[in-house]
């Protein structure tokens, strides 16, 4: 999001605010939310997959809304019918703006009856699964199953590169030039943990009634599009469903969170960004001193982005009066590695937590394995795990391991110092025990900032003496 | 009063005082003298203190990979210089560099430059005194900008101040082609008062900006530029890097058009106003008592197709030989230090353009000067 698109979206929101009201607030956050995916979705080289990446997560949203939902829904079928027109109309009107001088999409849309198609295909096939695959088990982990597989293609290199080239070869584009970073699709990772959550919930049989413009808004609501957080379809929907109130303290607070977030984003995370730890200064950084300077200042710059982002998500969000959920709670400061993870990146790792370690460690502890076993398997893969949503590399794996067994260890010697080691002075416990932690995320970093292992091993030998 | 309507009024509150907090301090921003501006921001920079100095002005076209950008303020890009941080010392003889992009060494490490190849002779002069190269060299070719530069660096007490140049940066349509020029009006209004130069002090080459210009806001872009340079001396101080180089570059042009017009002048036809020539008298006289040595620089002689025409991709051959000859007379009647090193450098040590040198061609220059310049050293009255 750029500072212009953020200032658009905060003026819409408080223009709009005093003209909502519980009925028409539902649509306008779905038709603005539609609106703001393609407007914030960057160009990509193969032609008009900028258009094509935004109307495929809207794709994704209608099917596995079909598999999802319940056949019989409080209002009928006839609000989801008008939710799915309005969506076939809006994505239409971005498409007819082809005839426009100006597009919200960053390149000319495609031709209209191309849209049309894809767009009656897709429709079809939704109304196929709602009637004859919705709630059906085996479905839903088909469902499951194929969400992963997107993400997996899209965040392996090899695979993302082939298939930009199959993509490349439809559209009649040269194949040799395919490239990884070719399908830059913005905001699916986040869309992808929204849908798991709704289909294992519809699994486990907890996902509550969700009518299409609700669930639909729920997926791509557009503040938490691009960099989450990650909220919980029920507790969105009841916000939705409350009526809507902005007032002057709820503006304030909106207000208040925006202005923190631009600051932390675009004024300090933008700032340091000038002399973080990259793969272009690894190796043209021979001191080191320096290069923990270069380190010290990467960490602390994606704190301040990932963490102005949400603010400014929350900012808008409390706008429109949504409260998503917390992400950050000074992580740095943190005394423990498990604290930090409990206020780092919150709603991903309670994410993990509740659809991957908690079922794990349950299945283990049914199996008969000993405790310290299962904290290390259970940590070691959902770090593993975390590490590779951000892509399937090497070091994205050791980043992730390298944590998983940071937070074994913790485990381990925390429950050893309980009965054994008695803390006389705890401010000072708690000062050393951030610095340590602290440390370790920062060179924990060094796998994460740098995509080779041979820099980030490189850049290790500098930290630790090998510089001049 | 209930919590609605107090948080209402607070709201109102905030939004009226930070408006009058905004529109007050881009007003006092706007209407500061502009002297205040440069003594702040000549005392207050990270290089020289925080991170060593940087051995040329900041100038980069590729800021992500270069560490380095191009900006307008003199203030700024002289602070950041090492010559800014450099206290003189009584067993130094400071010589300082100016002109083009072929003294401020593009496509060339900072340890091959110019007047890194001459720091590296470790010239010394008959009083004892040791040689000190600075470069103060800036890419765009205009006299105008010299003389700015030139103008400045007095501040920095040079003993011999070295002015390479090359034709192109004669013709009046280039004097205030660059931005640093165009962007500096204060600065060169001085210049263009007075009548050496004969430049109309009123072109609309040079930037005059309004009210809201000169406000926070409409100042914003230069705001932000000086506070990058000072992130990017971080950046400098860990990598030694001030320039993208890339592996590969397209070579200076062979192959050249037959054409053998130069800036509308066709043969035979040179008249000596067409030329700032006042601009390197402007120069003499600003450096006052300091000798200037003006150096004709070196530059790349096509053997390739029409090179009977033109030397290369700047100069027909015509106007390049008329222009020497006009030099060594303008010299003489002016009693400048002049020398022509226009064939100083072996053809082969031309890089992308026909005055970039390679690291070897640099070298060549240096050691061609090194005797110019310790006579001046030896004789500076």
């Amino acid at each position: 999001m750029t500072l212009n698109q953020l200032l658009v979206f905060t003026t819409l929101a408080l223009i709009a605010a005093p003209f909502f009201n519980s009925r028409w607030r539902g649509w306008t956050l779905m038709i603005g939310s539609v609106a703001a995916i393609y407007w914030l979705q960057p160009s990509t080289p193969i032609r008009n997959l900028d258009f094509w990446l935004p109307t495929a997560t809207l794709g994704l949203t209608v099917l596995v809304w079909s598999l999802t939902r319940e056949k019989e829904q409080e209002n009928g079928p006839r609000a989801d019918l008008i939710a799915g027109i309005v969506l076939l109309v809006t994505v239409l009107a971005i498409a007819a703006m082809r005839f426009l001088p100006f597009q919200i999409t960053p390149s000319r849309p495609p031709q209209l009856y191309q849209v049309l198609i894809a767009l009656v295909v897709l429709a079809a096939i939704g109304l196929i699964l709602w009637r004859t695959a919705s709630g059906k088990a085996l479905s839903l982990n088909i469902g499951v199953a194929s969400i992963l597989l997107l993400f997996i293609v899209l965040k392996s290199h090899p695979l993302a590169e082939n298939a930009s080239a199959a993509i490349r070869g439809l559209t009649g584009q040269s194949t040799d030039l395919a490239n990884a970073f070719d399908i830059r699709w913005l905001g699916f990772s986040y869309v992808a943990f929204r849908l798991l959550h709704t289909l294992r919930d519809r699994l486990s049989g907890r996902l509550p009634n969700v009518s299409l413009r609700d669930f639909t808004t729920y997926v791509i609501f557009f503040p938490a599009f691009t960099a989450g957080p990650i909220d919980r379809v029920e507790r969105f929907i009841g916000d939705l469903e409350n009526d809507f109130r902005l007032d002057a303290s709820q503006t304030i607070l909106g207000l208040k969170r925006i202005a923190i977030g631009v600051l932390m984003k675009f004024v300090v995370a933008d700032s340091l960004a000038l002399f973080a730890l990259d793969p272009n200064n690894v190796f043209q950084t021979e001191s080191t001193t320096w290069m923990w300077v270069l380190l010290y200042s990467y960490s602390l710059r994606i704190f301040f982005d990932f963490a102005g982002y949400t603010h400014i998500a929350i900012g808008i969000a409390n706008l429109l009066s949504i409260q998503l959920p917390e992400n950050f709670d000074r992580p740095y400061l943190k005394a423990n590695l498990t604290a930090f993870w409990n206020s780092w990146h919150m709603t991903l790792a309670q994410w993990f937590r509740a659809y991957y370690f908690n079922p794990l460690t349950r299945w283990l502890r049914g199996r008969g394995w000993s405790i310290t076993a299962i904290i290390l398997i259970g940590q070691l893969t959902t770090m593993a795990l975390i590490g590779l949503w951000h892509g399937v590399t090497w070091n994205f794996l050791i980043w992730g391991l390298w944590h998983g067994l940071g937070l074994f260890l913790h485990n381990r010697w925390a429950d050893f110092a309980k009965s054994r080691i008695t803390i006389s002075n705890q401010a000072i416990a708690n000062i050393g025990g951030a610095l340590l932690t602290f440390h370790f995320v920062v060179l924990g970093w060094l796998w994460f900032a740098l995509p080779e292992l041979e820099q980030s091993l490189y850049a290790l030998g500098i930290l630790f003496g090998g510089g001049v | 009063m209930n919590s609605t309507k107090q948080d209402r009024s607070f709201l109102f509150q905030v939004v009226l005082r930070a408006t009058f907090l905004f529109i007050a301090l881009n007003a006092i921003f706007a209407v500061t003298p502009h002297e205040l501006g440069s003594l702040f921001l000549r005392n207050v920079s990270i290089y020289n203190t925080l991170v060593p100095g940087r051995e040329r002005l900041p100038f980069g076209e590729n800021p992500a990979e270069a560490y380095n950008l191009s900006l307008n303020n003199l203030d700024a890009m002289f602070a950041s210089h090492v010559i800014a941080g450099t206290p003189k010392v009584d067993d130094e003889f400071r010589v300082v560099l100016i002109g083009d992009s072929s003294v401020w060494g593009f496509l060339l490490e900072n340890e091959d430059t110019l007047s890194a190849q001459l720091n590296k002779q470790g010239l010394v002069n008959d009083a004892g005194q040791q040689l000190r190269f600075y470069n103060l060299g800036y890419p765009t070719i205009s006299l105008t900008k010299d003389v700015l530069l030139l103008k400045r660096a007095r501040h920095y007490q040079p003993d011999l101040v070295v002015w390479l140049t090359t034709l192109e940066a004669f013709p009046y349509e280039k004097q205030l082609f660059t931005p640093l020029v165009q962007n500096n009006l204060d600065k060169v209004l001085q210049l263009l008062r007075s009548d050496t130069l004969k430049i109309d002090p009123n072109d609309p080459a040079i930037i005059q900006p309004s009210f809201l210009e000169r406000t926070i806001v409409g100042q914003r872009r230069p705001l932000a530029d000086v506070v990058r340079l000072q992130l990017y001396g971080f950046m400098w101080a860990a990598t030694g890097v001030d320039q993208y180089i890339p592996d590969s570059y397209t070579p200076r042009a062979e192959y050249l058009e037959a054409d053998e017009s130069y800036y509308g002048l066709l043969p035979g036809d040179l008249p000596e106003e067409t030329f700032a020539f006042g601009a390197l008298e402007l120069g003499n006289g600003y450096a006052g008592e300091v000798p200037v040595l003006v150096v004709n620089e070196p530059m790349f002689i096509s053997q390739g197709e029409n090179s009977d025409i033109r030397y290369n991709f700047f100069y027909p051959r015509w106007v390049y030989d008329a222009y020497r000859q006009l030099m060594a007379e303008i010299s003489a009647t002016n009693q400048w230090n002049y020398v022509d090193a226009w064939q100083a450098v072996d053809n082969t040590e031309y890089t992308n353009s026909a005055i970039h040198l390679t690291p070897r061609g640099s070298q060549q220059l240096a050691s061609f000067l090194a005797e110019h310049i310790l006579d001046i050293a030896n004789n500076p009255d």
